[in-house]
């Protein structure tokens, strides 16, 4: 038992990595960005495709992380910042998004194949004894790295100037763009944390399973939303608690109902929330002016 | 160079306009010659192959229908019409191997199912606004195929429900070879079309594209917004599920995966393709979106590429499709009302290309 939450906690670390990609957009721009799912993906090939040329696994992970971000900067550059301009409606945006993700999943599906490949393990050193319990050596570097990670991203977003700034576009972007903040940088910025933070994610969970395929950020971009959704979107903390619930309760409901049905555990959660309290267990409630 | 290019713009735009009032003028004529070609393309096709391709061609234009009626008209993004298609599906395949039913009598039946399905998806996430919606209906999608692959017992799983028997007419059987698949799309088609066109134009469909403009002030206009939405989701669950159907019996073996999420794309890219809001351009879309990677088998693998290429760019560049964005004619009020009378004289003026109709 006390296995399984360690696998779930694990688990919902890097669902809230992924998951704070969604808020950190959602929060600025509105949106939810479906593309971020082959994002993730993306990250874990490019983190393979760079171990494959021998760079050593930690480089390879580092260059991953910049080259996705760069990705998600040229993806706002090039299809959603021309809707900005043009003031279309969000399902536009949401649309676009979607067609960016067939397009990143099938250019990577063409180009490193569909079929699933093995990723070297990162961090493996068996297992870990602490308190008495014997962890994977895995698990608990993912457990530390991502609660880094999820610190620094709430430091550089509650602390900083640059975050300060993030926090002004999404609480009013014209006012914020008033005062002198350049909004589209703010924005590509959120978009590059959004995308390095998938990069990394996609790493661990590579490192961890040790394969990676291109469909993997359909399912996993599905749960990290659900996650995201769970906890409040555009909450930071939020994200992570929605992230651990949901991780937790998948690795119990694949130890409880069997492999089949843990997919679906995501899902169930995400339609009971929405039915429930749409805005999440931490989420403001939006008001729509007229 | 841009004069030059702006310049040969214009001349296409005359161009069209023109073929479009010779059109207008010469109505009748056309839409008999489409009827003839209609009823002959059996006969003039030059394999059976071309002709399935037609048959997918109806059948994915009866979705993009119903998802237009959905998406295109009231607003709304559904990224799970895959699911209805599936209920539909393994409804009637089930019923027609399991006890023998006629396919005339599963494919109301299926139909009502799917539609049930709607409403059970409708009813609690219709008080989304549109991006959470999309997930709850993606979320739908994903839960009905993981029922499909685990029930094993009723919908034998991965395995899928094979030797579905082909629809037949008082012992008749319908198939490829004898055109009668061919004429039962075109009738499930036809009937689809004008359901859609009836609702359209009915006080449901001005209520429908209200909701679409603005569903605030839809409300504040006494519309029950939520009541339409349902509906309209409903309606479209239930035309999925036909089309779901008539596939289980074109193709007589269905699994899961068939009715996956890039089924639910391949739809809404045929409804944004066609233009959103409009009728015609469902069938453009579909015939160019199925026919497209048979037509190009060299671009087989890049093939969903090209559907994400097509989504990005039409919402970039043209976000009301090919057919959207301009008007045929002019709002027509319904009978009985004042302006009835001058409406009829402005019905012909096509020349208002700003009055976007499909607008997204």
């Amino acid at each position: 038992m006390i296995e399984q939450l360690l696998n779930g906690l694990a688990l919902g670390m890097v669902y809230a990595l992924i998951a704070v990609g969604y808020s950190l957009v959602f929060g600025v721009l509105r949106l939810v960005n479906f593309s971020h799912g082959s994002v993730y993906a993306f990250g874990a090939h490019m983190a393979l495709f760079f171990v494959g040329l021998q760079f050593g696994v930690i480089p390879a992970i580092v260059f991953s992380i910049i080259l996705t971000g760069i990705l998600d900067i040229l993806i706002d550059k090039f299809s959603l910042a021309p809707l900005r301009k043009k003031k279309s409606k969000g399902i536009a945006a949401l649309i676009t998004t979607i067609g960016i993700a067939y397009i990143i999943q099938n250019l990577l599906m063409i180009f490193f194949g569909s079929q699933t490949k093995p990723f070297p393990a990162i961090f493996d050193y068996g297992y870990v004894t602490v308190l008495g319990i014997s962890i994977k050596s895995t698990q608990l570097f993912i457990l530390v790295v991502s609660l880094i990670l999820l610190a620094i991203l709430t430091y550089v977003v509650k602390f900083t100037k640059i975050g300060l700034s993030m926090r002004a576009v999404e609480q009013n972007q014209k006012a914020a763009s008033l005062m002198g903040i350049n909004v589209n940088s703010v924005i590509r910025f959120t978009f590059f944390l959004g995308g390095a933070s998938a990069a990394i994610a996609g790493s661990l969970i590579s490192g961890y399973y040790q394969v990676v395929y291109p469909n993997m950020g359909f399912l996993a971009g599905l749960k990290a939303f659900s996650a995201a959704v769970l906890g409040g979107i555009g909450v930071l903390y939020g994200s992570i608690v929605g992230g651990l619930v949901v991780g937790v309760s998948e690795s119990y409901a694949a130890a409880l109902l069997g492999g089949s049905y843990r997919d679906a555990v995501a899902f169930i959660i995400l339609i009971i929330v929405l039915l429930f309290k749409p805005t999440g267990l931490f989420g403001k409630k939006d008001i729509t002016k007229v | 160079m841009a004069k030059k290019l702006a310049l040969k713009n214009n001349t296409i735009v005359d161009w069209i306009s023109k073929l479009r009032n010779y059109y207008y003028a010469h109505k009748k004529v056309f839409f008999i010659a489409l009827a003839v070609l209609i009823v002959l393309t059996p006969y003039i096709s030059p394999s059976q192959y071309i002709l399935r391709i037609i048959i997918m061609v109806g059948i994915y234009t009866i979705l993009a229908l119903a998802l237009g009626l959905v998406t295109g008209y009231t607003g709304q993004v559904s990224l799970g019409h895959a699911s209805f298609y599936a209920i539909g599906a393994y409804t009637s395949a089930l019923l027609s191997t399991h006890f023998g039913l006629n396919f005339f009598i599963t494919v109301p039946i299926s139909a009502i199912v799917a539609a049930i399905g709607g409403l059970l998806l409708g009813l609690p996430t219709l008080r989304l606004s549109g991006t959470y919606l999309a997930i709850a209906t993606l979320g739908f999608c994903e839960v009905v195929r993981m029922i499909l692959l685990n029930w094993q017992s009723v919908t034998n799983g991965p395995l899928g429900v094979s030797k579905i028997p082909r629809p037949s007419i008082f012992g008749y059987e319908l198939t490829l070879a004898n055109n009668g698949l061919y004429y039962l799309m075109i009738v499930l088609l036809i009937l689809t079309t004008a359901c859609m066109i009836a609702i359209v134009r009915s006080k449901m469909g001005r209520a429908l594209k209200a909701i679409r403009e603005d569903e605030l002030a839809a409300t504040m206009m006494g519309i029950k917004t939520t009541y339409y939405k349902v509906l309209a989701f409903v309606i479209s669950a239930f035309f999925s599920g036909l089309a779901g159907a008539f596939y289980a019996h074109l193709i007589r073996y269905i699994d899961p995966n068939t009715f996956v999420f890039d089924t639910s794309i391949m739809i809404l890219s045929i409804v944004i393709l066609g233009g959103m809001g409009t009728i015609n351009g469902m069938f453009l879309g579909s015939a160019l979106l199925v026919s497209f990677p048979e037509v190009l088998r060299f671009l087989q693998e890049y093939r969903f590429v090209v559907y994400g290429i097509v989504l990005v760019m039409m919402m970039r560049f043209r976000p009301q499709g090919i057919m959207g964005g301009q008007k045929k004619s002019n709002y027509q009020f319904p009978s009985g009302t004042i302006m009835n009378r001058n409406t009829t004289q402005t019905k012909f003026s096509l020349s208002q290309e700003n009055s976007v109709e499909g607008g997204v």
